[in-house]
């Protein structure tokens, strides 16, 4: 450090504006600590918040340039403006969103942060290009592909945006990665004068901002939930290399401790899978590895009144929700059902896969949004030493994570997933739209099985009919 | 090589932090039930627009056309994740608060 460092670190100010760091991380801390227990998430929130604003404070109040000079006057002004107008556009966008439209949501705000991590490093570059550094080159790297990564899951989920399913774009992206490490060694060993160094790191920037959309661009279906922690984890260290820069502590904290969170998310949801994160982001799930096993058995479909019966004279029912329900917004009514069920003296579960939906707990918050107590979300491990008891499993909207073929065809491109075992049910009905294949693209042996009965139509449209049919009885 | 000696040891502190941030990190996310990851994975999003105060910092040094204009995207675009990320994952959380008997 020079002598000027040393200087400002004296003044009681900058003392101050160190410390109000180091009491930032702790909230930090503290608030992730109380958000991973439900009673206390909500204070968990409001701490993470509050150590948010603290340095906002402290930075805008007592920070000094290496010149020694504060923020002026008219500067002030315009970060005042500018963080009031991204408060309004923020809260709005956050207050207005569905609860279906979560997982987009996250996606979004998630570019928006990548994005700000990658232009303070480029400015950060620009600045002193004599000085380009390995963290602020990384900073621009990962921020970028965290923001062009994350809008393209945005448009995805959003459903404005198709997938690429193709076997060249493992190669195509294997590429990019190995030219953005060429160059980024090129900018720090390459002995360039700054000029061409300056054209390299843009340079740099747009190869990473094609990386992410070309990274994103065939993952799709079942895997969203894996991409979109992996990005969240990404922007977390995005930030923490630029507060490498400032060598601001609560920027390095905040930013890893984000990163490790969402790479603990990430390996959770591969495993949910049983897949690799190698597997997740270069292999093709939809295209390879078809089935062989024949399928027995035959579809047999169940009416709307034979299935109210059956509900209502059971003891025991587990719902089993996916994606479909989501589609669907069928998570009130599937509330009605329960809760008339219940009425019924049946006791109703629901039981969640964790990769079910588009993103890590994605069922969770739908249904929790139709006042589902929480204490009848029930986890797949927990749930299933429990289903040979269960009368009826429904599957509603959801297909792999219910296909016996993980247990039964070793070539099955989901063998060895754990599954839901609604197989292991008295009776199973299954809530579907038609007879499309799931995610993976492969037949679901519990569709063909003896104890099973289809229920076809918009996930929505058959309930509401089911618990009519249920009121009238 | 002289480089990199340099620059580990003008860099020790920061990179005890990093080292240490992520066991911490590690440590407090583990075992949370799968009902919270989607809050979780939000809460923690917001968090990592704790880039708002680089944003903060380079606005407030703006001299150049070039840093005001790209400067004040970035504080804006951290902003919208910062406030949105903590509004939406409250929202989340207030729903499953509002069961509690």
């Amino acid at each position: 450090m020079n002598a000027m460092i040393i200087l400002n670190t004296l003044m009681p100010g900058q003392v101050v504006l160190e410390y109000s760091y180091l009491l930032s991380a702790i909230m930090f801390v503290i608030g992730l600590k109380l958000q991973s227990h439900p009673e206390t998430a909500r204070k968990g929130n409001f701490w993470a918040a509050s150590g948010m604003i603290l340095p906002m404070i402290t930075t805008l109040i007592l920070n000094r340039n290496g010149a020694g000079e504060g923020i002026g006057m008219g500067n002030v002004i315009a970060i005042l403006l500018i963080i009031a107008a991204g408060t309004v556009v923020g809260s709005i966008m956050a207050r207005k969103v569905k609860m279906t439209a979560m997982p987009q949501m996250v996606s979004f705000f998630n570019a928006t942060g990548g994005a700000a991590s990658a232009a303070v490093a480029l400015i950060e570059y620009t600045k002193n290009p004599d000085q380009a550094v390995l963290v602020g080159l990384l900073g621009l790297v990962v921020g970028s592909i965290a923001f062009s990564g994350s809008m393209i899951a945005y448009g995805k989920l959003d459903g404005k945006v198709g997938d690429i399913f193709a076997k060249f774009m493992t190669y195509v992206n294997l590429m990019f990665m190995a030219v953005i490490v060429a160059v980024i060694v090129l900018v720090l060993f390459g002995g360039f004068d700054a000029q061409t160094r300056t054209y390299l790191v843009f340079g740099l920037l747009v190869i990473s901002l094609v990386y992410g959309v070309s990274f994103v661009m065939p993952i799709g279906g079942a895997d969203m939930p894996v991409v979109i922690s992996l990005l969240n984890s990404l922007t977390g260290i995005a930030a923490a290399m630029a507060g490498f820069i400032y060598q601001n502590e609560a920027m390095i904290l905040g930013g890893i401790l984000v990163g490790a969170a969402g790479t603990i998310l990430t390996l959770q949801m591969c495993k949910a899978m049983n897949r690799s994160l190698i597997n997740v982001i270069i292999g093709s799930f939809g295209g390879g590895g078809a089935s062989h096993a024949d399928v027995q058995g035959s579809i047999k479909e169940i009416t709307l009144t034979d299935a109210a019966v059956l509900l209502s004279y059971s003891q025991k029912v587990v719902i089993i929700p996916g994606y479909g329900l989501a589609v669907a917004q069928a998570q009130h009514i599937a509330h009605e059902l329960d809760s008339l069920l219940g009425s019924k003296g049946v006791e109703v579960k629901y039981a969640i896969h964790p990769v079910a939906g588009r993103m890590p707990g994605h069922m969770n918050v739908l249904l929790a949004e139709a006042d589902v107590p929480y204490e009848q979300l029930v986890e797949m491990d927990d749930i299933n030493p429990d289903m040979p008891n269960v009368d009826v499993a429904i599957v509603v909207g959801a297909n792999d994570v219910v296909n016996p073929a993980a247990y039964d065809d070793p070539g099955s491109p989901i063998y060895g997933m754990p599954i839901i075992d609604a197989h292991l049910a008295k009776n199973i009905i299954i809530m579907k739209r038609g007879m499309g294949k799931g995610y993976a693209g492969i037949e679901n042996f519990l569709f063909f099985n003896d104890k099973t009965r289809m229920l076809f139509g918009d996930a929505k449209g058959t309930m509401t009919k089911l618990v009519s049919e249920i009121k009238s009885m | 090589m002289e480089n990199v000696l340099t620059f580990l040891t003008a860099n020790k502190d920061a990179i005890f932090i990093i080292v240490l941030s992520v066991f911490l990190g590690f440590e407090v996310i583990s075992n949370v039930p799968s009902v919270l990851h989607t809050p979780l994975m939000s809460g923690a999003n917001a968090i990592s627009g704790v880039i708002i105060i680089g944003g903060i910092i380079l606005v407030g040094h703006a001299s150049t056309t070039f840093e005001w204009v790209l400067g004040s995207l970035a504080l804006f675009m951290a902003t919208l994740n910062v406030a949105g990320g903590f509004v939406v994952t409250d929202r989340m959380l207030e729903m499953f608060k509002k069961k509690k008997k």
